[in-house]
């Protein structure tokens, strides 16, 4: 199971973030974009967060997953095109290889929502 | 009072990962190494096909191997066989391996031999379709394996391994007059998503295949080693 070791990777990359915040504000969620056409599966991925953030600086805080679709560029038709996962790849129209991929590959930390004491109100 | 504010990051979830890969590659190309990364599902032939290529290209070429897949150490003695370094990495349960494990390898390889002396590195990652594909090693290519008796659909569903690499070794020929496997089928399932694939059948039992194989292995050295001593002006 690699959510594993991603989950590893997004909690290190987000804890950096954190420490170098003179507040070490209390983060409420951190926003994800999983590629469909990636290795990882979201329900894995929140599973396993979970479980790594439990008694950690990121005790409580949400995972919020976007995922995005495979969309793919078809050169000869001029035209994008949603493949189907595990049955075609290819353009449904023209049978031309997919070449192009446009969305899908991303696995990403967007952003990060916390929460921290305001001075100026 | 508090207040709920947005940091924004745009941050590459592998990328730690990425960069420990660009790290093992930029040692690769310093020391004249092209590295390939060998990846397929359990018992799909790693282990057959990394020995008689070892047979095949040694001494011509000189190679070391960085072996991932075991949990024991017996593909490694299996290749040890071959009087060329094998560095085993202790994979633990991971089903893969990530740039940091081969890092260990790579400096192993630089202590206990001289780096420069090698053409070829082969890192046999872990038995696994899916894993492996998204974490880089610092290879230069990536060989997939997928025996006839796995069947035809496995590309359609573990497309991401297939649709990254640079070669397809076809596995288990020898078996395909006793399988309902159409070998046509498999190869235009792989062409969908990848169409520029260098695809070769092959059987480790019967020799099968292996021919083209070498001289495709060859070809990949030579390119990259050229590239290599231009940047580095060896």
């Amino acid at each position: 199971m690699h959510e594993t070791d991603m989950t590893k990777a997004l909690i290190l990359t987000v804890r950096d973030w954190w420490e170098a915040q003179p507040e070490r504000p209390q983060i409420s969620q951190i926003h994800l974009t999983v590629g469909q056409f990636t290795c990882v599966e979201p329900a894995s991925l929140q599973f396993a967060f979970e479980v790594q953030t439990q008694n950690s600086f990121l005790q409580g805080a949400k995972l919020v997953i976007r995922e995005t679709p495979l969309i793919a560029f078809c050169h000869r038709c001029q035209q994008e095109y949603q493949p189907e996962i595990g049955i075609q790849y290819a353009c449904p129209t023209c049978s031309s290889p997919m070449e192009d991929i446009r969305s899908g590959r991303e696995l990403k930390i967007e952003r990060i929502e916390y929460e921290q004491f305001n001075y100026m109100s | 009072m508090h207040q709920t504010f947005d940091a924004a990051l745009g941050i590459d979830l592998l990328h730690a990962n990425q960069a420990g890969a660009d790290h093992n590659r930029t040692h690769f190309d310093e020391w004249g190494i092209t590295c390939f990364n060998v990846m397929s599902s359990p018992g799909a032939g790693k282990t057959a096909l990394l020995e008689r290529t070892l047979a095949g290209l040694t001494p011509d070429l000189k190679i070391a191997v960085i072996e991932g897949d075991m949990t024991t150490e017996l593909d490694a003695d299996r290749l040890r066989r071959y009087n060329v370094p094998v560095i085993a990495i202790n994979t633990g349960r991971s089903c893969h391996l990530d740039a940091k494990m081969v890092a260990g390898g790579i400096h192993r390889l630089a202590h206990e031999y001289n780096p420069t002396e090698f053409d070829l590195v082969l890192v046999e990652n872990v038995g696994n379709l899916v894993c492996p594909a998204e974490f880089e090693v610092g290879e230069h290519v990536k060989v997939a394996l997928l025996s006839v008796t796995e069947g035809e659909d496995k590309p359609l569903k573990y497309p991401v391994m297939f649709q990254e690499a640079d070669c397809l070794l076809i596995t288990k020929m020898d078996l395909a007059p006793h399988l309902d496997v159409d070998l046509n089928q498999i190869i235009a399932n792989v062409r969908q998503m990848n169409p520029h694939v260098t695809i070769i059948p092959v059987s480790a039992k019967t020799g099968e295949g292996l021919s083209e194989w070498f001289d495709w292995v060859r070809t990949e050295v030579g390119q990259l080693a050229g590239m290599q001593s231009l940047v580095v002006g060896h």
